[in-house]
């Protein structure tokens, strides 16, 4: 025996949940039920109305992703969807709960290959509506979709142009947008639309010459706007000549061959001053010198900052991924660490001039993440005389080496910082040095106890240093490096 | 001089910008006031015959310009007829052509006139007008002057969905030869500036900092390579790539073959752009960004730091690597199928979701989109087992026919 059910129009997704519920709850196949939608195509020789549900008959439970499928299947013009539709259905409710990430099933495979259709078709659609203005004023388009999309995707349209007047016609029905409510009305008629204005000029000159003749790709343009489309786009109706125009635009190019130089060329700007402050000169040194491969990758020199003749200078090791994309030395994690430190020590991080022993971000690239490396002895000599020479500009009492690497520069040997954490040293050029680790350090401590201790230590160490340099009268260290800047 | 004729010498003086992407922003729409709407997706509204899509009014505000770079059609010693919009001008046409629905907004960019300051600042007037005296919605791109005034770059990246900054060329002295007043380190520079900005404020709006940033640029930034001008090999083009995605955050590199211009420069001479190589990049650095490939693996597919042209950069590795293969797609993870060509990543998650309910066959492959000529010699399945895996014959088999000839 075979059943029919009669739908309200070709997208009545409401009236098709109600009938497919009570099909499914009466027991009936797949096989022994037709829906019909009035005016289209298909099987007209249906049965009787189904009968009533079985009182006692659960509620088929279907996934989320099953009921999002069918809205956007049921679009589609074939016939064949509702059918589909309660196919799936019965199967999903019968217990193959994941069916539908079986794409090989061919059922499935259909209905998902219908709701790409209709979605392409939706896409078109946004795409290739063309408003013309008329008196009102108000926006009119003609548009023929392949599928009942008209409804759906009037949504659309109200968002992008929700404070205009508009409607677009189909060959099934019109929309209509008052600036605050959508009405539908009947099917209009291609032939109605107002002639070609003149702004339809400006965009159709605006599409020849923004194409290319040395790329002619014509394939590659009717995968994408299928000439179905062509009649009701103005611009397309220059694309014939556009194209066989293409190859002679192209040779008479190719034989002019170069051009001479316009005698009359753009005037050029002045040149921009150049500053001759020691640390451009600097910067400028550094973008010029003959540097590692590893540099050419690095965004930037990053140089230090902080006043000249700042008491203390603190020198890290090299400007990690923030730092060489900002230009400027400790904004990075480290560096927001060291502020925070800095605080607490209650040393003002503004007197203070900080900078790295190395000038540029050296790291190795994992995926699209760049991993810090750490740089060698061989980076760290060739960017001392760089360091040497800001060390020089800035002239501080006393030069703290925040970790081994900006250590090694500053003294010119491999010396470990826990050793030499309370110890007064001396520069390579006689000045006044004291060392401890760099906040990195911090950051890396895997033990919440030992990272509190650390960080006070290192606090502690700031302080003292920061007291040194600018405890009045004299060095900051017995023993006096005061002198020490001319010793180089 | 009329509009019409303006818009003719200005849109076809920024036609060798590649990018015309309107997607990745944030969403916005036009119901409580102004005009447009952003969805997430870009929409192309019009195809142009060189299979380029128009999605975005794309034109300079002036082609005027005093840099002298040999591969541009506007440089500052080239005869080409010089025009220069009004800040009204491209507003009202950008307004007229969206209410069309023709594009999805604008991309402006312009000449460098003056200086960098001046030049940055017409623009913005441009993208101001819109955004706060029409309320335009719809999206904006903004090319951006490399040295121009970080206070000019801050409003720019607060109306503008994406900024960019070309690279032109894939390494510095190619750069320092054709586009004498540029500067790659300074290119650098200001990238990295733009992706400091970017960060920070998707940062602020996720609320990870107590400081909120303003709006910058939600679609990021994106920049292109000019390819063929120059003599980089491939591997110095991909190389610079890598850098460019990691380092800046880029969206998208484009790669622009170098096209013969009117009134070429007697340093570049009018030939064929390489399309093909152009294309062969584009399929690389795919590959380098979601298909795990690495770039000394690519580049090992082709001959002497060049892509292989005739054959793509997937199937190429695959070729050189046939140890690896075949690859049983009903057992092989996510990683490894990745690298089977004909195999696309969508492809192989509706894999990964169907063998969980049947043992695949060769006819469920064609059903998931799988391209079954290229794939079939490189994998297994219930009903399949590749012979001639170690036939010499696999690559000229797998070669397709030559496309088209050369138009010269």
């Amino acid at each position: 025996m075979a059943y029919s059910v009669v739908l309200a129009g070709p997208v009545d997704i409401d009236g098709w949940r109600a009938a497919a519920r009570d099909a499914w709850r009466a027991g009936i196949s797949p096989d022994r039920l037709v829906f019909h939608v009035p005016g289209e195509a298909g099987d007209l020789f249906g049965g009787e109305p189904p009968p009533p549900p079985r009182a006692d008959a659960a509620m088929p439970l279907v996934p989320r992703d099953f009921l999002a499928l069918a809205e956007v299947a049921v679009r589609h013009r074939d016939p064949a969807r509702f059918a589909l539709l309660y196919d799936v259905l019965c199967r999903i409710a019968g217990g193959a709960r994941g069916l539908l990430d079986d794409a090989a099933d061919p059922v499935v495979a259909r209905l998902r290959d219908m709701a790409k259709a209709v979605r392409r078709d939706a896409h078109k659609m946004h795409a290739f509506v063309r408003f013309t203005e008329i008196e009102g004023p108000r926006h009119v388009a003609w548009f023929e979709p392949d599928h009942y999309i008209e409804e759906a995707e009037a949504g659309f349209f109200i968002r992008r142009f929700a404070q205009l007047r508009w409607s677009i016609a189909t060959p099934r029905l019109s929309l209509h947008w008052d600036g605050a409510a959508l009405s539908i009305g009947p099917a209009g008629r291609r032939d109605a639309l107002p002639p070609p204005d003149a702004g339809e000029a400006l965009w159709r000159a605006y599409f020849g010459a923004i194409f290319n003749p040395a790329r002619l790709k014509p394939a590659a343009m009717r995968a994408e706007m299928p000439e179905k489309y062509w009649k009701n786009l103005p611009e397309a109706q220059d694309i014939p000549r556009l194209i066989a125009e293409a190859p002679s635009r192209v040779r008479a190019m190719v034989a002019a061959g170069a051009a001479a130089p316009n005698p009359n060329p753009q005037r050029r700007r002045t040149p921009m001053a150049t500053s001759t402050e020691g640390f451009a000169e600097l910067r400028a040194q550094l973008l010029a010198a003959d540097l590692p491969e590893w540099a050419s990758r690095a965004t930037q020199p990053v140089m230090g900052e902080g006043p000249v003749g700042a008491a203390l200078m603190l020198v890290g090791e090299q400007p990690g991924d923030e730092e060489d994309l900002a230009g400027r030395a400790f904004v990075g994690p480290a560096g927001r660490l060291l502020n925070a430190v800095l605080e607490e020590a209650e040393v003002p991080r503004d007197a203070l001039f900080v900078t790295n022993a190395v000038k540029h971000f050296k790291y190795t690239q994992q995926g699209r993440r760049r991993l810090h490396q750490t740089p060698d002895a061989g980076d760290i000599t060739r960017y001392r005389p760089f360091l040497r020479a800001e060390v020089a500009l800035v002239r501080p009492r006393l030069v703290l080496a925040l970790g081994a690497t900006a250590l090694r520069a500053l003294t010119g040997r491999a010396m470990p910082v826990t050793k030499s954490r309370d110890l007064h040293l001396k520069t390579a050029d006689g000045m006044d040095l004291r060392a401890t680790v760099h906040p990195s350090y911090l950051l890396r401590l895997p033990d919440a106890v030992a990272q509190r201790a650390e960080r006070q230590r290192f606090a502690a160490d700031l302080a003292r240093a920061y007291g040194e340099a600018t405890q009045t009268g004299g060095a900051a260290h017995a023993g006096g490096g005061a002198s020490g800047a001319n010793r180089s | 001089m009329d509009l019409l004729r303006k818009l003719e010498i200005l849109a076809d003086a920024a036609k060798y910008d590649a990018s015309c992407a309107s997607s990745g922003t944030d969403k916005r729409d036009s119901r409580k006031g102004g005009l447009g709407s952003t969805e997430g997706s870009g929409i192309c509204h019009a195809y142009a015959p060189d299979g380029r899509c128009i999605s975005l009014l794309k034109i300079l505000l002036t082609n005027a310009c005093v840099f002298d770079c040999a591969y541009c059609i506007n440089r500052a010693t080239s005869n080409t007829p010089r025009a220069r919009f009004t800040v009204d001008e491209v507003v009202q046409l950008t307004l007229d052509f969206y209410r069309r629905n023709c594009i999805e907004g604008l991309f402006l960019s312009s000449g460098i006139i003056r200086d960098p300051d001046y030049t940055m600042e017409q623009l913005i007037r441009v993208v101001r007008c819109l955004r706060v005296d029409h309320g335009f919605k719809g999206y904006i791109h903004l090319k951006t002057i490399p040295d121009a005034d970080p206070g000019l770059l801050a409003e720019a990246g607060l109306h503008a969905d994406r900024l960019s900054i070309n690279i032109e060329l894939p390494q510095a002295a190619s750069l320092a030869a054709l586009a004498p007043e540029k500067n790659f380190a300074d290119i650098h520079t200001a990238m990295g500036g733009l992706r400091t900005r970017i960060a920070d404020a998707k940062e602020a709006k996720r609320g990870e900092r107590r400081i909120r940033a303003p709006r910058f640029a939600p679609a990021g930034q994106s920049t292109q390579m000019i390819i063929g001008a120059d003599a980089s090999d491939d591997a110095t083009v991909l190389g610079t790539s890598v850098g460019l995605y990691s380092g800046y955050g880029m969206r998208r590199v484009y790669y622009s073959a170098y096209s013969p211009i009117p009134d070429a420069s007697v340093a570049l001479p009018p030939r064929a752009p390489p399309l093909v190589r152009e294309h062969r990049l584009y399929q690389a650095d795919w590959l380098l960004r979601f298909y795990g490939f690495s770039l000394d693996e690519i580049v090992a597919g082709g001959e002497g730091g060049m892509l292989d042209l005739a054959i793509d950069p997937k199937l190429a590795w695959a070729l050189k690597n046939r140890a690896d293969f075949p690859v049983d797609v009903n057992r092989a993870a996510r990683e490894m199928l990745l690298r089977v060509p004909g195999l696309g990543a969508k492809t192989v998650g509706r894999i990964l979701a169907t063998r969980r309910h049947r043992g695949l066959r060769v006819d469920d492959l064609a059903r998931l989109g799988v391209r079954l000529a290229p794939a079939l010699p490189f994998l297994v399945a219930l009903d399949h087992r590749p012979r001639m895996l170690d036939g010499a014959h696999l690559r000229a088999q797998l070669t397709p026919a030559p496309v088209q000839g050369s138009l010269f």
